[in-house]
């Protein structure tokens, strides 16, 4: 569903993304791991047609994102780190707005589809709240919310996670496992118990480059007996 | 160009999400009536029933105003992220460009429509030339568009939003300040003659002068509407580089 080639992005003299290529098939939930600075995020936005690379090219279901940009764009559904919404809007408004985006202009279409997102991510006690009078951790669902609002076939979803409880990150991770069976799924994180627990491969990324890209069963075996983070530190370098 | 709707909407009730917009409407129905009033506006003085006075005030009310609303178009959505959001929903840059002027040029319009009672009080006290009036209205309505693509423009150029605020004053004020004799006088000593003209041409002053005497010339909405479709364009260029 996903193939990426030699992907490049430069930032002033800094590589930030540096010959990045993989794919991802339908049910497979790719796990993107990295210290902070590795070039996770610059490559999302280029998979998803927010920055345009240097060199490569990235493919979603065959259509190249350089020559069809919205044709692409119809197909993903992207979770930006910091899950940025517009906050003065109601979340039912938002995910309204995104639904008639997506081409859900009927009034009973657009509820059904912002219905179900909000079933899915459990958003229901604060349909009608302004975005930016909530918590970090429902801020971030309706981040989620909006990106699955039109059962896409590709997720790509930047720290999902990030500034949830334990408990909600259970819960977030039990929806992206649910939901990934028919779908392709990148996630970005820097937690490798999150790797563990969904991902179906793992793609390690330091200073723009992969490092290891496998099963994480295949990633545990390359030193037995070796914790998870162990290898983590074994193959990055922090980029500070 | 279907997806310019939904843009537009979101954006135009935006407006009145928060409170800004109010205080906005209010603000400029205040400052425009008690300018018409006010001793520079000779609103009585004239002993003429018509909106000359009142008018003659909006090229310099709309070079605050404009700027006021177009500097949160771009700047806003670069300072808060969505941004991104906005450029990975299925939209060509130019239909998320003009689908926020529009609702911008909407807003305007409502601010400037919202003197009428203002026309409806000349009306009662004598006998306006409606001609003047409608011809004055469309006249206002198409330089507040000729702003606000400017400021739509360097708001793309920037994430602070005062910074943006300034560059749009800034660029407006030049285009205002290009009619004036002493400015266009000023020009042609260093500028050859010919030059300082052309440029006296694109004064918003110049081609709203006619507007305000009842008179509709093509030339003049041809003005103001090329230079809204070439800050378009130069939006979208700055917003896909
Ligand atoms: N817009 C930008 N301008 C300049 N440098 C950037 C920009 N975006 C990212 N970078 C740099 O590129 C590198 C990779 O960043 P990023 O992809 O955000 O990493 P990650 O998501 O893995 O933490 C970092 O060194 C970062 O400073
Ligand atoms: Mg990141």
């Amino acid at each position: 569903m996903i193939e990426v080639t030699g992907l490049v992005k430069t930032y002033g003299n800094k590589r930030a993304v540096d010959g990045v290529s993989f794919s991802v098939k339908r049910g497979e939930i790719l796990g993107f791991l990295g210290p902070n600075g590795a070039g996770k995020s610059t490559t999302m936005k280029m998979i998803t047609g927010f920055v345009r690379p240097d060199a490569g090219t990235a493919t979603v279901d065959g259509v190249n994102i350089a020559t069809d940009p919205v044709a692409v764009k119809r197909k993903l559904g992207y979770l930006p780190e910091s899950a940025p919404a517009y906050g003065e809007m109601s979340v039912e408004e938002f995910l309204g707005f995104i639904a008639e985006v997506r081409g859900f202009r009927a009034a009973d279409a657009k509820r059904t589809q912002v219905d179900r997102a909000i079933r899915l991510t459990q958003l229901a006690s604060v349909r009608r709240q302004t975005i930016e009078t909530l918590s970090k951790g429902y801020k971030q669902r309706v981040g989620f919310a909006q990106a699955l609002l039109h059962d896409p076939p590709v997720l790509v979803l930047d720290e999902p996670t990030d500034g949830l409880d334990p408990n909600q990150k259970i819960e977030v991770r039990n929806l992206i496992k649910s939901m990934a069976v028919e779908k392709a799924v990148i996630l970005s994180t820097h937690i490798l118990e999150e790797v563990d627990a969904i991902c179906t491969r793992v793609i390690i990324i330091s200073q723009g480059k992969i490092v290891a890209d496998e099963t994480p069963a295949a990633l545990r075996a390359r030193s037995p007996g070796a914790r998870l983070d162990e290898i983590f530190r074994s193959l990055t370098r922090s980029d500070t | 160009m279907k997806q310019v709707s939904p843009i537009f909407k979101r954006e135009f009730l935006g407006y009145f999400r928060s409170p800004v917009a109010y205080v906005f409407l209010v603000a400029f129905l205040v400052m425009s009536v008690s300018l018409a009033f006010s001793r520079y506006g000779g609103f009585f003085k004239g002993g003429v029933a018509g909106m000359e006075s009142y008018f003659g005030f909006f090229p310099w009310l709309l070079l605050f105003i404009v700027p006021a609303v177009g500097m949160r178009l771009w700047s806003e959505e670069k300072r808060s992220g969505t941004v991104e959001l906005l450029f990975t929903l299925p939209i060509t840059t130019l239909e998320a460009v003009l689908g926020k002027f529009l609702a911008g040029w909407a807003f305007l319009t409502l601010a400037i429509l919202l003197s009428f009672p203002m026309a409806l009080t000349v009306a009662w006290l004598g006998r306006p030339d409606w001609g003047i009036v409608v011809s004055t209205y469309l006249g206002a309505i198409l330089m507040a568009g000729g702003y606000l693509g400017v400021c739509a423009l360097t708001s793309a150029l920037t994430k602070n939003q005062v910074i943006s605020f300034v560059l749009s004053l800034g660029a407006c004020a030049i285009l205002l300040f290009l009619g004036f004799s002493s400015f266009t006088a000023t020009l042609e000593g260093f500028l050859p003659i010919a030059a300082a003209d052309a440029l006296a041409n694109f004064s918003f002053i110049t081609h709203f002068d006619a507007f305000t005497k009842g008179v509709i010339d093509p030339k003049d909405v041809v003005f103001f509407l090329s230079l809204m479709g070439f800050t378009l364009f130069l939006n979208v260029v700055a917003l896909e580089r």
